[in-house]
């Protein structure tokens, strides 16, 4: 009666071989690598970039381990980290900006492993340090910036209609347009009804003059601000990208939330540096009128204008700018740093075909006006430089030059280039963990997990004597099956994740406990022992049923609202309790049925 | 046969009923009082606020530290700085408010820096910077959680075997949770993020007792040799027979976590500390708590076990 068939047999020691073979990769450490990718999609890493460094690497006489090119980047593993980061500055220098290289660790997982697919967990950030932010997302600003468009977008289809209108001001929430008679509401709202149909239109015409008043629809206010979300994760790619991070994690949490992880990251200054700016362009006009000027110095800033500071090495001037944006770096395809015709440094901006049709007549129409390129980050403007425009610029080729230094034109054009954020970003937690804690966390947190595990198993063993010996086993086995799944599932371990591991084990053998005191209960009713196994299984799987039920709902609560920390504990402990409930019953009784269903006859139990 | 506990007789834990809920209430009152007398030490996590780890090259003096730090003189909020050793004597936790003027990556370096005053060789091991809005999001969150936590295993409960034993369990388990929210808040011990997942998962552990012993007491109601007995005998019968279990289960449990908590090192102690308080008192709850609650409820034999109807059969 304790005998699995064969095709149960079969199964466990399928389970049991592809858990040890899913979870062996995490026995092979990682090695220190240096990855090598292009800074633009167009540059290639190919076999020619895979010589040179080759035949860099012996001229600097630094032995790699081994090298290998992958999705356009090339990986080059070496025996230490001394080796590694020596050689992270020969290749840097003698590559140049075209590309990108990046210290990386590479599991060493052997080839027939990953032909199978299996890979080591991904370690969190607390375990192999690097750098966290969450960024909120300012979603007002979103919309705010949605409505500028519309009155950006208002002013020139009106401008080509050749439709009169009075001035057109920003509210709160809308666009609100002045017209002087009937007959111009109407052109202008069929207008605009035609060029921009997701607007909603509501018209006032009266004693108080006539109006049209644009909103956006809430249904088109929530695309905005699913879409800022998701360009600003796209942006941030872009810019994790140029800072040569491998394996970044950058991911929506929530409606409004970004994450981004950079694991091992070293130079935490850099990178916050980086991801924190916000900075947009902003092309606007410059109001020369002095009188104005010298109004809005004097703290009165006349309504539609911007008081902002020109930026120049002999000390900054106060300049005044018309509100109404002209052109913003979404227009933007590329930005390089370089040197203009003075041999000053500059960034050179191409813009999309929108961009440069916008800019031309723009060009076109304000000859002999001044025209300010502004800097936006943090919501505040700068004024890089504010050209006269001398004549009509076609083609969109736009050059910014003025006070800035070489590294500031490289900072901005990686900026730019990146792309704007569709609105700005705050950082609301951000966590930095220094390489050496990572190890010691994942030092202590295995240590005290094996500690715990082997006293487990040393007074299982005593007390229940055979059946303390298969209920370890299983135990073993749940370790396994939870390392192999964990791995297979490519969840990210963290620290709590391994407070986890242990915390399971440790509930996982009540299950053996269950089972294992209700079979010594049978025998001391005087049930014959091959009845007793079967008796005191089945008695204690509803208990066992019930009890892992009911910790599965608290694992999954924590689950759904954990974040952070405790979504890492929640994952690993319900998964454990999965696989802690087929090990304790299933594997557990495969054992039992091994050692004792096949004898013909057993006169007591080693319970 | 090596046995623990091999009990000729039950013990009637029943008929200590009366104490043991005197000193559950007392237990329970004293936690809510230091709850709300000393409140919990949040971590930055809900308060907000910058923590950093550093590590000196020697020994150092947190009083030292906590002067250097005070002297960049950061918005004047002095008595919310902490300095504290973490583990060794050159492990030094350093934790800020949060100062509106400046951002968190200048904090860090200001202080950073002035701490490299003293010793050169200072190490940052770890910055964490959480804003104010994140805070409030996680209590209404950790709450969130409680609350569905409860309500699954109600239901759960309810369905598996009755309202009273989903009740009972529900009440002495949260009664456990609150004990250890209390001790944290006693001893003034930082109440993290990880504290809170310790807490929860106690929640569902001492459950799980919970549902053990009414395990047993509804198999004992449908035991032909537990019929004439009455309601106390057959739950002091269900708490002396799964007794050794008890104690062997959350003995091993607690292994695990005494394990994390001597070896684990600073990062996993307030979560290792959580389970080990959360533990203890979870197979005191289960066995001295849940149980007299189902008497007072007014459990019965016939709330388990469905009389027979006898079938009403008409002559048409």
């Amino acid at each position: 009666m304790n005998r699995y068939p064969l095709w149960k047999n079969l199964i466990i020691l399928i389970a049991l071989v592809a858990g040890l073979i899913y979870a062996l990769p995490n026995r092979y450490g990682e090695t220190p690598a240096v990855q090598v990718s292009g800074t633009r999609s167009s540059v290639k890493v190919d076999t020619a970039v895979m010589d040179r460094i080759e035949k860099l690497l012996q001229a600097a006489k630094i032995q790699p381990e081994g090298a290998f090119l992958e999705n356009n980047s090339l990986k080059v593993k070496f025996a230490g980290t001394e080796a590694q980061l020596k050689a992270k500055t020969a290749i840097q220098e003698a590559l140049g900006d075209d590309y990108v290289v990046a210290l990386n660790l590479l599991p060493n997982t052997p080839g027939w492993l990953a032909q199978l697919h299996a890979k080591p967990m991904a370690l969190g950030l607390d375990l192999r340090g690097g750098v966290h932010f969450l960024m909120q997302v300012d979603m007002r600003a979103a919309v705010d910036k949605a409505y500028e468009r519309v009155a950006g977008d208002v002013r020139r289809e009106l401008k080509d209609k050749k439709i009169r209108a009075g001035s057109i001001k920003r509210l709160a929430t809308g666009v609100e347009i002045q017209l002087r008679d009937e007959a111009t509401l109407a052109e202008s709202r069929k207008a605009i009804e035609r060029s921009l149909p997701t607007v909603q239109i509501a018209q006032q015409s009266g004693e108080g003059g006539y109006r049209l008043l644009l909103t956006l629809t809430d249904e088109e206010q929530r695309r905005i601000q699913s879409d800022a979300v998701k360009q600003n994760i796209a942006t941030l790619h872009n810019r994790v990208n140029e800072l040569g991070t491998t394996e970044p994690v950058i991911q929506q949490q929530g409606a409004d939330r970004i994450v981004v992880q950079l694991p091992g990251v070293q130079d935490t200054a850099r990178a916050k540096d980086i991801i924190g700016r916000t900075a947009t362009l902003e092309v606007r006009m410059v109001e020369e009128d002095a009188a104005k000027l010298s109004e809005a110095l004097a703290g009165k800033v006349p309504a539609g204008y911007e008081l902002l500071e020109e930026l120049d090495p002999r000390g900054n001037r106060p300049i005044l700018l018309k509100t109404d944006v002209e052109l913003t770096g979404e227009n933007i395809n590329d930005a390089q740093a370089g040197f203009d015709d003075q041999n000053q440094p500059a960034v050179h901006i191409g813009l999309d075909s929108a961009g440069a049709n916008i800019f031309r007549q723009l060009t076109a129409e304000n000859i002999g006006k001044r025209m300010a390129m502004v800097l936006v980050e943090k919501g505040k403007g700068q004024v890089v430089t504010a050209p006269v425009i001398r004549g009509e610029i076609g083609g969109g080729r736009v050059q910014i030059t003025g006070s800035m230094s070489t590294a500031d034109a490289n900072d901005t054009a990686l900026l730019l280039r990146a792309g704007s954020l569709a609105a700005p970003m705050e950082v609301v937690e951000e966590r930095t963990i220094g390489p050496s804690l990572g190890k010691e966390n994942i030092e202590k947190g295995f240590n005290s997990m094996f500690y715990g595990f082997g006293a487990v198993v040393l007074f299982m063993v005593i007390y229940y004597r055979m059946f303390g010996v298969t209920a370890s086993l299983a135990l073993g086995a749940n370790l396994v099956f939870l390392i192999a799944l964990l791995s297979v599932l490519s969840t990210t371990l963290t620290l709590p994740g391994i407070a986890a591991i242990a915390l399971t084990l440790g509930m996982a053998i009540d299950s053996n406990v269950l089972i294992n005191e209700r079979i010594r209960e049978e025998v001391r009713a005087g049930v014959p022992p091959q009845t007793a196994i079967k008796a005191g299984y089945e008695h204690a799987w509803a208990t066992i049923l019930d009890s892992n039920i009911t910790t599965l709902i608290a694992g999954v609560a924590l689950l759904i609202f954990g974040s952070g920390a405790v979504r890492g504990f929640a994952v690993v402990h319900c998964l454990g309790i999965i696989t802690s409930m087929f090990s304790a019953v299933v594997v557990s009784r495969a054992l039992v049925n091994l050692i004792y269903g096949y004898r013909r006859k057993v006169t007591s139990l080693a319970v | 046969m090596l046995e623990m506990f091999h009990l000729k007789k039950d013990i009637p834990f029943m008929s200590y009923g009366r104490l043991t809920t005197t000193i559950s209430l007392a237990t329970f009152l004293l936690a809510v009082f230091f709850l709300f007398y000393k409140g919990l030490n949040l971590s930055i996590e809900f308060t907000g606020g910058t923590v950093l780890e550093v590590r000196y090259s020697q020994a150092a003096d947190p009083n030292q530290v906590r002067q250097s730090v005070e002297a960049l003189n950061l918005s004047g909020k002095h008595q919310e700085i902490q300095v504290q050793l973490l583990g060794s004597p050159r492990d030094v936790m350093i934790r800020l408010p949060n100062v509106s003027n400046i951002t968190s990556a200048k904090l860090s370096e200001t202080v950073m820096a002035e701490l490299r005053k003293t010793d050169a060789k200072v190490e940052s091991r770890k910055v964490e910077f959480v804003g104010p809005s994140v805070g409030e999001e996680l209590v209404t969150h950790g709450l969130t959680a409680l609350a569905l936590v409860c309500v699954g295993i109600i239901i759960y409960l309810g369905i598996r075997f009755e309202w009273r034993f989903a009740v009972s369990a529900i009440i002495a388990n949260l009664h456990d949770v609150v004990i250890i929210l209390g001790v944290f808040a006693f001893f003034q011990w930082e109440f993290s993020l990880t504290v809170l997942a310790a807490v929860l998962a106690v929640l569902g552990y001492s459950v799980n007792e919970s549902v053990v012993v009414f395990d047993r007491i509804r198999e004992n109601f449908r035991k032909a040799g537990m019929r004439g007995k009455g309601i106390n005998e057959v739950i002091d019968n269900a708490i002396t027979a799964t007794m050794s279990r008890t104690v062997i289960t959350h003995g091993s449990t607690e292994v695990m976590v005494l394990a994390m908590l001597l070896f684990g090192g600073p990062a996993l102690h307030g979560f290792a500390m959580a389970l080990t308080i959360g533990i203890v008192f979870g197979i005191y709850s289960s066995v001295l708590v849940a149980s007299p609650l189902l008497l007072l409820f007014g459990l019965t034999r016939e709330s388990m076990v469905k009389p027979v109807r006898v079938k009403e059969e008409a002559v048409v």
